[in-house]
Order: C-alpha cells, then sequence, then structure tokens
C-alpha cells in the first residue's frame, strides 16, 4: 500500500473524477481536504436517489470492503480518523451488508460510523447530505464555505462517491497505470453503468469509457424490440434519439455533441411503443416535486416546465415561447445544480421529441402513455 | 481582484428591491427572483451595489471578490 502522502499523487495521476454525477477531479478534492488546518472527516456517499441509476448500491452489496478500503485509505491520505458511510432509509439491504462490513473492519486508529439519511432525489447531492448528517433536513446549503472548506460539524469534509472509492482502492493498489489502460487519456478509465428500460438484461455493467453506445446495450442483451429515444446520463441527462447514438460512445467529449454527459452513467432506452413526450413530462414532475423547495427559481421554473411538457403532451397550447424563457430563467439560480440538471432534461425532451410535440398540438400520439420510467423505488 | 453581485438564492424571497437599486446588473425573472448579471462591478456603480446590498430585508445580496481569471 502507498504511503498516505503518495495516494494522492497516485489519484492525481490516474485521472480519477467523481463518480456520483458532478465529475470532479479526486486528486485535487483529496489536495484541496489534505491541506486543510483542522482534522478532516470523510464521508462515503452512498445516497444514491436517482430512481434510474443503481450502480451504488449494486457495488456496496457485491463489494462492500473495496469501498470501505477506498475510504479508509483517503481518510489515511488527509489525515482523517473517522469516516461516516451514508446510505438512504430505503437501502436496506445495503444497510445490512455494510454494516456488517463495518464490524470486521480491523483499520487502526479509523473510527466508522454508518448514517441512514432520509430518501430522496437531492439527499446525495454533498452540501444536502451534510446538512442531513447533522440532523437536518437534507437540502442543499448555499457555498461557499464548500464542504471542504467547512462540513461536518465545521470540519473540512471529503464527501466522495461510494464508487470513487472504490476505484480510489483499486488505484492504490494497481497503480496509476493500469487504471489509464482502458479509457482516455482525458477521460481515463471503467465506469458502471446501470442500463435499463427496453433491453434484454437490465442491470449494473462495468465498461470502459469511450465504449461504443451499441456494445454497451449489447451487453445488457441488446433493444428489445424498436428504440424510440436513449435517454443518457439518467434524469439530469439528454434524450438521444436512435439514430444519433449509433455513433456515440460513453464519453463526455462525444456525448457533448449531442448535448449530453455521462453524468451517473445511467442509461435508459426507451421503446418506440412509448411516447417520449408523456414520458418526459412524467420525468419532469417528477424533477419539480423533488427540488429542496428553498430557491424561487426553481421551485417555480420547475413546477413551470413540468407544467408546460404536461400541457403540451396533452396538446392543449403550444407553451414552447414560454418553456424556452423559463429554460434560461432556471439554469445556474439554485443553491445547486438541481435546476440546472432539470433543465438539460427538459431541454433535451423539447428537441429530441419536438415531432411528438407537433402530433399532440393535431391532438394525435405516436405511442402508448403511461409510466415506462420508473420516477419511484423499483430496485 | 474584481468584485461581482451575488444573490443566496436560499435566503432570497423575492421581494426585487435590489433590482430597483441595481438595474445596471439586476433584473427579475418571470416569478420576481433577481437574475445577476455576473460582469464585474465598475468602480461607478460599486455604490449603488453597495445600497442594494444593505437594503435587501432577507440579507440574500452579496458582493463577492473573484480573481479575474476564474473558471466557472
Amino acid at each position: 500500500m502507498p504511503s498516505a502522502r503518495g495516494l494522492i499523487e497516485l489519484v492525481t495521476d490516474s485521472g480519477l473524477r467523481g463518480r456520483g454525477g458532478g465529475g470532479f477531479p479526486t486528486g485535487r478534492k483529496l489536495a484541496a481536504v489534505a491541506a486543510a488546518r483542522r482534522r478532516p472527516i470523510v464521508v462515503a456517499n452512498g445516497a444514491e436517489g436517482e430512481p434510474v441509476s443503481f450502480k451504488d448500491k449494486l457495488l456496496l452489496r457485491r463489494a462492500p470492503h473495496l469501498v470501505l478500503d477506498g475510504a479508509a485509505l483517503a481518510a489515511a491520505a488527509v489525515g482523517a480518523r473517522e469516516v461516516v458511510v451514508a446510505l438512504d432509509r430505503m437501502a436496506g439491504e445495503e444497510i445490512g451488508v455494510v454494516s456488517d462490513a463495518l464490524d470486521e473492519r480491523r483499520d487502526r486508529g479509523l473510527g466508522w460510523r454508518l448514517a441512514v439519511v432520509p430518501p430522496g432525489f437531492v439527499t446525495g447531492e454533498e452540501t444536502a447530505l451534510l446538512s442531513a448528517l447533522q440532523g437536518r433536513d437534507p437540502k442543499p446549503t448555499f457555498t461557499p464555505p464548500r464542504p471542504y472548506e467547512r462540513g461536518l460539524n465545521g470540519a473540512p469534509t471529503l464527501v466522495q462517491n461510494v464508487e470513487t472509492l472504490a476505484h480510489v482502492a483499486l488505484v492504490a493498489r494497481h497503480g496509476p497505470h493500469w487504471f489509464r489502460a482502458v479509457g482516455t487519456a482525458r477521460e481515463p478509465g471503467s465506469a458502471l453503468f446501470t442500463i435499463s428500460g427496453a433491453v434484454g438484461r437490465p442491470g449494473v455493467y462495468e465498461a470502459s469509457f469511450g465504449t461504443p453506445m451499441r456494445a454497451l446495450v449489447e451487453r445488457a442483451g441488446g433493444v428489445r424490440g424498436a428504440p424510440g429515444a436513449f435517454l443518457v446520463g439518467g434524469f439530469f441527462g439528454s434524450w438521444i434519439d436512435p439514430v444519433a447514438v449509433q455513433d456515440l460512445s460513453m464519453l463526455d467529449a462525444d456525448l457533448e455533441r449531442a448535448g449530453a454527459a455521462v453524468g451517473a452513467g445511467a442509461l435508459v432506452v426507451l421503446p418506440a411503443a412509448a411516447c417520449g413526450l408523456d414520458q418526459s413530462a412524467r420525468v419532469a414532475r417528477y424533477l419539480a416535486e423533488e427540488s429542496a423547495g428553498q430557491c424561487g427559481p426553481c421551485v417555480n421554473g420547475l413546477g413551470a416546465l413540468a407544467g408546460a411538457l404536461e400541457t403540451l403532451a396533452a396538446g392543449h397550447a403550444d407553451c414552447r415561447p414560454d418553456a424556452l424563457r423559463w429554460l434560461e430563467q432556471v439554469r445556474g439560480r439554485g443553491a445547486c445544480r438541481h435546476p440546472d440538471g432539470a433543465a438539460r432534461f427538459f431541454e433535451s425532451s423539447l428537441e429530441v421529441f419536438a415531432g411528438e410535440v407537433e402530433l399532440h398540438l393535431q391532438g394525435r400520439c405516436s405511442g402508448r402513455r403511461g409510466e415506462f420510467i420508473p420516477t419511484g423505488r423499483t430496485w | 481582484m474584481s468584485t461581482v453581485v451575488r444573490v443566496n438564492p436560499i435566503a432570497c424571497d423575492g421581494s426585487g428591491l435590489c433590482a430597483e437599486l441595481l438595474p445596471e446588473r439586476i433584473r427579475l425573472d418571470d416569478w420576481g427572483y433577481p437574475i445577476v448579471d455576473p460582469r464585474p462591478l465598475t468602480p461607478e456603480l460599486r455604490e449603488h451595489a453597495e445600497r442594494a446590498v444593505a437594503a435587501c430585508p432577507k440579507l440574500a445580496l452579496l458582493l463577492q471578490k473573484e480573481a479575474a481569471a476564474r473558471g466557472t
């Protein structure tokens, strides 16, 4: 095992970026926390609130010690003596597995704590998680200070997604060159992807960055029937039509061209039989309801945008001019990135299902309505 | 270093005073919440900005010093 100082260099050299959706360089975050004057705390973030993501839960079930090894290594590297593993209340099986694993740990000089937080889409946002861990509502806080400056109980806090910590453990074991053997120079390594919807074998798959989207879907048993659209990057992601997706791979540099991003690695295949506009309106309403309800532009804007998609889906009126104005009015206007992620989803819904909008305004629809993409807990 | 206006969107309740006192940098959205122009304050706007900060009933408006080359 590398020395504490060495680990930060190894992780920096590996190019590992956070796997919770934000993609922040892990080495830089470690270095920032390590440079703090007070003794820091490490939080392993397993609060995976997104209905179409299951990779953190699966990882915790199958390889809890890999995550805990990463957390212990990160703690040693930044000088922390306390690690909090945060899971949401609905993750019953993971709570049991992690609890058992913590009983087996023999890390010298390290205190572990399992914390169960309320479920919710926003709970996993790092400042919201820290609020929950301090007994307050799981809602984001205004920054600065960022958690690495002042977090849990005022201490500098390293909040890392559990998959990120598993990669930290693997980089410590095998080195940055091993990590960089797959992926690209700018987006190295592999990641866990949750593939669901109209595929033969929905589930979690590990794949290198840069894996062609087609190959990834093949891993999951291929598309069942005719695909309608691909939702790449989960609920903060973008719809991509089946033709455009053929030439894309799981890489931010590539997905940018389609206005999409890897995010937390969730991919949903919508069948052609389902109405994409109706699905989008349902997800939009979910995102509006999952707003923490703190910031005016998020509360009002996401509600108005969900209403606009519902109006379009019902074919009642062409409210697209309003919707486009509201999109610009919600971006960057929250304490967290919830409105930005939701805006990305809304915008791609209007673009990719533009034809469907026209049909609905004529009182027609090319597909079926009803919940196809889950917006509640389904796993 | 330059100074920009920033809103704490959690504290803000949309009174709209800031947009009246600093229209050069702040306008209101469809719901009455301030949309802030991120460009640095010019010296002649400084006093108006300080007045807007002081007038906010929720203390939600702040002046933030920024390095000129800040990326995000």
